[in-house]
């Protein structure tokens, strides 16, 4: 049997994009890989829309214009600003149903996913589209009112998710204490990365405002852009200060889709 | 017009030892973080930084040749307008003390044209001066609180030797995820007294990728990529293998070597 072709998609602020963000793609490929079913063909970094109405989050044309720098020359990652463009915040299940379609819907193009043409041929495999997270991400399910519950269940029963974690076993117990998540546990493939890397955007945009340094944490080309645009400063973390995260705006009532245990 | 006058700042240069094996994001992070730290501080102003990789002669389990080693290292700090690369200590035969090594580069900076604050900038035919003492950059040993913490290993550092880095020298001590740098310099009756000498940086965000773990992701085929700046070199190279790992896997640590001679 020929190895499933995978894409990994991952949805965020990139608020900047930093080396960990880039990390995770690595990670998660090798990871895949090694399983022996799968031919990682491609990777996609979406950012959210500005109407996400996160705390300090910088426009999304520089965000975009960032990861791309970010990504010039991964040779398999890429940039989709799709999600970006939209008018509302759009729901994580609606962007990955845009990409699943894309993926499927077209012949596969070199220039649309980079990667060469002869990855999808030859497998019989359709490709499949997983959501590459970290840790953290499984814990939001429990939000109250944040995530519909036949958003959870299309997320990871129909894609799936490649989530990387620290080495404790945090991803572990989100998976064992939600009926939902542990239905489909074999469509959940948690990543371990043994040393602690929690160099984060939150933190270099703390570093940032206070003059500091954050070479090296985050590619050359991303650090003189934010400095070129002046984009992380005192000021620019209290836009949407007192805002509703959009998601929490739009759901209407509360659910609590992992809340079934 | 009372204008307010800003004291005059110690300029300083950074010193790194170590295997380098091979360099990181991380190692070159301790540089960003030091010089933040001490410039924060008003007091100092940081001019240089030198990543001086130890020779081969220190016999380190997996520790591949000084030529590769430098070589990564002068590539991964090419980007930097300040940091830079000494390839004398992986020059000498025999593994040098620390403190030897800082002599040496103490000589360097003295013997220095006294207006150029970066090496290799110094004019042709400038007639040399003497050093102005309050002129002379300070020389600080960089490292992490592993190194510190080594101190305590019995028969690793002559006592005399740590006297004389934290007395002539300085320490400039970047914290890591389980050590806590403030309570060894309490317990230790050799380096309280220089304790004003001790700078201790702390990494609020723990960032514990280190040499070891990148080597081992390298001999099970992991990516490296955006550990450390670029991993192009080790990989047309096919450096880092189980072989190489296996290098000196017996031996003794040069260091433990000949304190124990010493000792006998």
């Amino acid at each position: 049997m020929g190895r499933i072709p995978l894409v990994l998609l991952a949805c965020g602020s990139f608020n900047p994009i930093t080396n960990q963000h880039m990390r995770l793609f690595e990670l998660a490929r090798d990871h895949m890989h090694h399983t022996g079913r799968f031919q990682v063909v491609g990777g996609i970094v979406s950012p959210v829309s500005d109407s996400y109405g996160k705390r300090g989050l910088a426009p999304a044309q520089h965000r975009v214009a960032m990861a791309r720098l970010a990504l010039h020359g991964s040779g398999w990652v890429t940039v989709d600003d799709w999600e970006s463009r939209q008018p509302d915040w759009t729901e994580t299940v609606v962007t990955l149903r845009h990409h699943l379609q894309k993926l499927l819907g077209q012949q596969p193009s070199a220039a649309d996913l980079q990667m060469p043409h002869s990855s999808l041929e030859g497998s019989s495999e359709p490709p499949q589209l997983k959501l590459l997270c970290g840790a953290d991400f499984l814990d939001t399910f429990r939000v109250p009112g944040l995530w519909r519950a036949e958003h959870v269940e299309e997320l990871v029963g129909r894609f799936g998710l490649v989530c990387v974690s620290r080495g404790d076993l945090q991803a572990d117990r989100a998976v064992h204490e939600s009926d939902t998540l542990f239905r489909h546990r074999h469509n959940i493939f948690l990543v371990r990365e043994w040393v602690r890397n929690e160099t984060s955007a939150t933190e270099i945009r703390r570093a940032l405002r206070r003059g500091l340094s954050v070479k090296y944490l985050l590619p050359d080309a991303v650090i003189d852009y934010v400095r070129e645009h002046q984009l992380y400063t005192w000021q620019s973390e209290q836009r949407n200060k007192d805002a509703v995260l959009r998601p929490l705006g739009q759901q209407g009532a509360p659910s609590e889709p992992l809340n079934d245990s | 017009m009372y204008f307010l006058q800003q004291p005059k700042k110690t300029k300083v240069v950074l010193l790194a030892c170590g295997s380098f094996n091979p360099i990181t994001n991380m190692h070159l992070r301790m540089f960003e973080l030091a010089r933040d730290h001490l410039e924060d501080t008003g007091q100092y102003e940081v001019v240089q930084g030198i990543l001086s990789p130890v020779g081969d002669g220190y016999e380190k389990k997996g520790l591949i040749e000084a030529s590769h080693r430098g070589e990564m290292a002068k590539l991964a700090a090419e980007s930097s307008s300040w940091i830079g690369v000494d390839t004398w200590e992986s020059r000498q035969a025999n593994w040098l003390e620390t403190v030897k090594v800082l002599r040496h580069h103490r000589q360097e900076l003295l013997s220095r044209e006294p207006d150029t604050d970066v090496v290799g900038t110094a004019k042709a035919g400038r007639k040399r001066k003497r050093m102005d003492a309050s002129n002379e950059p300070r020389l600080m040993l960089l490292c992490g609180a592993d190194m510190l913490d080594s101190f305590g290993v019995p028969g690793l550092w002559k006592p005399e030797d740590i006297e004389e880095i934290v007395s002539s020298y300085g320490l400039v001590c970047i914290t890591r995820g389980g050590s806590d740098p403030e309570a060894f310099i309490q317990g230790s009756d050799l380096l309280w007294p220089h304790r004003h000498n001790i700078h201790v940086v702390r990494e609020w965000v723990a960032n514990d990728v280190s040499a070891t773990h990148i080597r081992r992701a390298l001999r099970r085929g992991h990516s490296v990529r955006y550990l450390l700046p670029d991993p192009v070199y080790i990989q047309e190279r096919r450096l880092y293998t189980t072989e190489s790992e296996q290098r000196n896997p017996g031996v003794v640590l040069a260091p433990l070597q000949k304190h124990a001679g010493r000792h006998e």
